[in-house]
């Protein structure tokens, strides 16, 4: 499904093994749904105070439309895309839908573990876990985990990376 | 701090010694240093207010008030001056600072990387050095602590405390005290020479700098002519010149003569500001560990770089300089805070100087362990890298191109203008994105991993195999049906993340592994035909889809 190269070379990166919970999608599927209502309510508030509405009726109807595929299409995209992995040397995330993007750091280079949940991811018993290194690319994160398994993973990454030794840089 | 703590304080200071194990105040001129450069100015203000002013009432209250802000200035230097204190323990570097808003911060001394010491022009006439202490740590918001200012044998002596990477357990309790004779002799790696100033001022960005600068003081200029009444006296015999001039027919050399002030008093500003920034340049190997670049013609800057800490070398060439066979010679190293402008060029090793002197002291920072540059060397992109910014040129001559077809519509324009617009910005569009594919390469060379991008600023870095802390992979919908990727090695030295862009997916992959052995084997898995279902391979089950 994930395929880095289509040019027939000998490797390729595998998908990582395991994917988020599948209440992600529900969750996806709200922040989508928030995403495109506040586009709208911008334009609806803009056609109802500038009386434009007959020039924005068009482009409202093009955005409800293509809100309403966002929000059916992302979840499900997402949840294909979202996956994660680790071992006992490295973790490894894929993200991403339109675009993705993979993540490997290795166990000696991560430095904190948190795991964080909004008010939206407790509604749907979610949590994230987040992989800070040393680098300023930015944290690894996997999004849309079922909090216990979070909890676990954040636990057992956290034993990991004290039980390896160097400074993470 | 307590009562009693700070009585401690009083008691531990001996303005005489230079041990830094006690609490030690910054120098009392650093008072004067800090407040004057507000002072002066309002000081002038003042006098000016008063010396001109109609109504002498009014101009009293107004001297009254500006006073009252210099003496809360000068108030406030004084009391941060007196609440700030540090102390360099055995294990530890500690700072106080403030007594209504208190701070106290306290950093092991093993995780400071760089210690700086930079003297603005008045804190060179006080004899002062303001101290950056850097950690390096990205994750706490505020890593730089900042000593403003010491007095400069003092600050040296901090500098080369801390720098110092003796295991701190087994040592002794005054060894501050004690000066150290070897790292007074540097190894001098290179020196700056006359013709360097002329590389530098290739560089766009100090143009640009001048430009603005030039126009920001003829207005204040103007404004100060205004004041004084003597634009009237100009405006009255500029006419005359003026329509001379044009009634000659030299409009045209008018506004070449224009551009050529234009572009020499550029130039010319140019050459003040690099000379400003480079003056007394010396990059010097201090000691076996520690790098350290002096410079500066009015505020003088000292940059320490332990070697430990670099993980590699950046060459930027932007496009005038490289027409010039010129490059800048940046360092990558933790701990150097990059992105900020106050201390963006921090990372200078080298002036814009020869490409060929830069590669030499690249090799030579490096210690030899790589031959730089590794240019012949570098692996080129696939075909798809090349279409990708053709069509990108393609793109931006199409929106020229539209642009100009709608114009018409503001007002008349020759049926002929858009497509030749088109076809002007066409041609450096084409070249440019040749060029940008012609930068790009990457390749492993030794223990370092090399990639080159760019074609503004072609830079090419060369990175520690084992600086790098990750891998980060992208693909756009547009790379995946080309088939390309982009692949970038994040690390904690430099800019955190350095890239290798639209590499072909299988190589890429293959080319990190063979980087950094190991980290990416437990995600591969081998294939041999053109499908695209994972398969099992020996080392990796199937991916439970």
């Amino acid at each position: 499904m994930i395929d880095t190269g289509s040019t027939g070379g000998a490797v390729r990166l595998r998908p990582p093994r395991h994917r988020v919970s599948r209440r992600a999608l529900p969750w996806w599927g709200c922040r989508a749904v928030g995403e495109v209502l506040v586009v709208l309510a911008g334009m609806l508030l803009a056609a109802w105070w500038f009386s434009l509405w007959r020039e924005l009726f068009l482009p409202l109807l093009v955005v409800a439309v293509l809100g309403c595929c966002y929000v059916v299409v992302m979840p499900w995209w997402r949840y294909r895309v979202h996956r994660w992995e680790t071992t006992e040397s490295a973790v490894y995330t894929a993200s991403g839908w339109i675009s993705r993007e993979w993540r490997v750091a290795p166990m000696s280079r991560i430095q904190t573990v948190d795991t964080a949940r909004g008010p939206l991811q407790r509604v749907f018993g979610l949590s994230s876990v987040t992989v800070t290194t040393a680098s300023a690319a930015g944290p690894l994160s996997i999004d849309g985990l079922d909090h216990r398994v979070a909890a676990e993973l954040a636990e057992l990454l956290t034993r990991t990376t004290q039980a390896t030794p160097g400074d993470a840089t | 701090m307590s009562g009693s703590e700070t009585d401690r304080v009083e008691h531990e200071e001996h303005p005489g010694r230079q041990d830094l194990s006690c609490w030690q105040r910054l120098s009392p001129r650093s008072v004067l240093a800090s407040s004057g450069m507000l002072a002066v100015p309002l000081l002038t203000a003042l006098v000016l207010r008063v010396s001109t002013s109609e109504d002498p009432t009014r101009g009293l209250f107004e001297a009254a008030g500006l006073l009252a802000v210099a003496v809360l200035v000068v108030a406030s230097a004084w009391w941060r001056w007196f609440f700030t204190r540090f102390r360099v323990t055995e294990q530890r570097f500690e700072l106080r600072q403030g007594n209504v808003a208190r701070s106290f911060r306290s950093i092991p001394r093993e995780r400071i990387r760089s210690v700086d010491l930079t003297a603005p022009v008045l804190h060179r006439v006080l004899g002062l050095s303001v101290v950056r202490i850097g950690t390096g740590q990205r994750s706490e918001g505020d890593s730089e602590l900042r000593l403003d200012a010491l007095s400069t044998p003092r600050a040296e002596l901090l500098r080369e405390l801390l720098l110092r990477k003796e295991p701190a357990t087994s040592d002794t309790e005054g060894r501050g005290a004690a000066p150290r004779t070897e790292t007074r002799s540097g190894v001098e790696l290179a020196a700056m020479r006359p013709s360097w100033y002329g590389y530098s001022t290739l560089t766009a960005s100090l143009l640009l700098v001048t430009w603005t600068a030039l126009a920001s003081a003829l207005s204040s200029l103007s404004d100060l002519l205004r004041a004084f009444g003597a634009t009237s006296w100009v405006l009255e015999r500029l006419p005359h010149t003026t329509e001379q001039a044009l009634s000659g027919g030299a409009l045209w050399v008018g506004v070449l003569v224009l551009l050529g002030v234009l572009l020499l008093g550029g130039w010319l500003g140019a050459l003040v500001i690099s000379v400003e920034m480079w003056w007394g340049f010396r990059l010097t190997l201090e000691n076996e560990h520690t790098l350290r670049v002096r410079r500066g013609l009015l505020t003088t800057r000292a940059v320490s770089l332990e070697k430990r800490r670099l993980r590699g070398v950046e060459l930027a060439e932007p496009l005038l300089l490289r027409a010039a066979r010129g490059g800048r010679l940046g360092a990558v190293a933790t701990g150097l805070e990059s992105g900020a402008s106050a201390s963006g060029d921090n990372k200078a090793l080298l002036p814009p100087a020869p490409r060929r002197v830069a590669t030499r002291i690249g090799a030579e920072v490096l210690d030899g362990r790589v031959g730089f540059p590794p240019g012949e060397r570098l692996r080129g992109h696939p075909r798809a890298a090349l279409r990708r910014r053709m069509a990108r040129a393609g793109l931006v001559v199409g929106g020229v191109l539209a642009a100009g077809t709608t114009a018409p519509l503001l007002g008349p324009l020759p049926w002929w203008f858009p497509p030749v617009t088109a076809a002007l910005v066409a041609v450096p569009a084409v070249l440019f994105a040749r060029d940008a594919y012609r930068s790009l390469g990457h390749a492993l060379c030794g223990e370092f991993l090399v990639t080159r991008w760019g074609t503004g600023v072609r830079r090419t870095v060369l990175l520690q195999r084992d600086a790098i802390i990750g891998w980060r992979l992208r693909q756009s919908p547009l790379q995946r049906l080309s088939g390309v990727l982009t692949l970038a090695a994040t690390t904690a030295a430099g800019n955190g993340c350095y890239a290798i862009r639209d590499v072909d997916g299988a190589r890429g992959v293959e080319f990190a592994e063979r980087a950094v052995p190991g980290l990416l084997a437990p995600f591969l898995e081998r294939r041999d035909s053109e499908d695209t279902t994972p398969t099992g391979g020996e080392r990796t089950a199937p991916s439970g889809e």
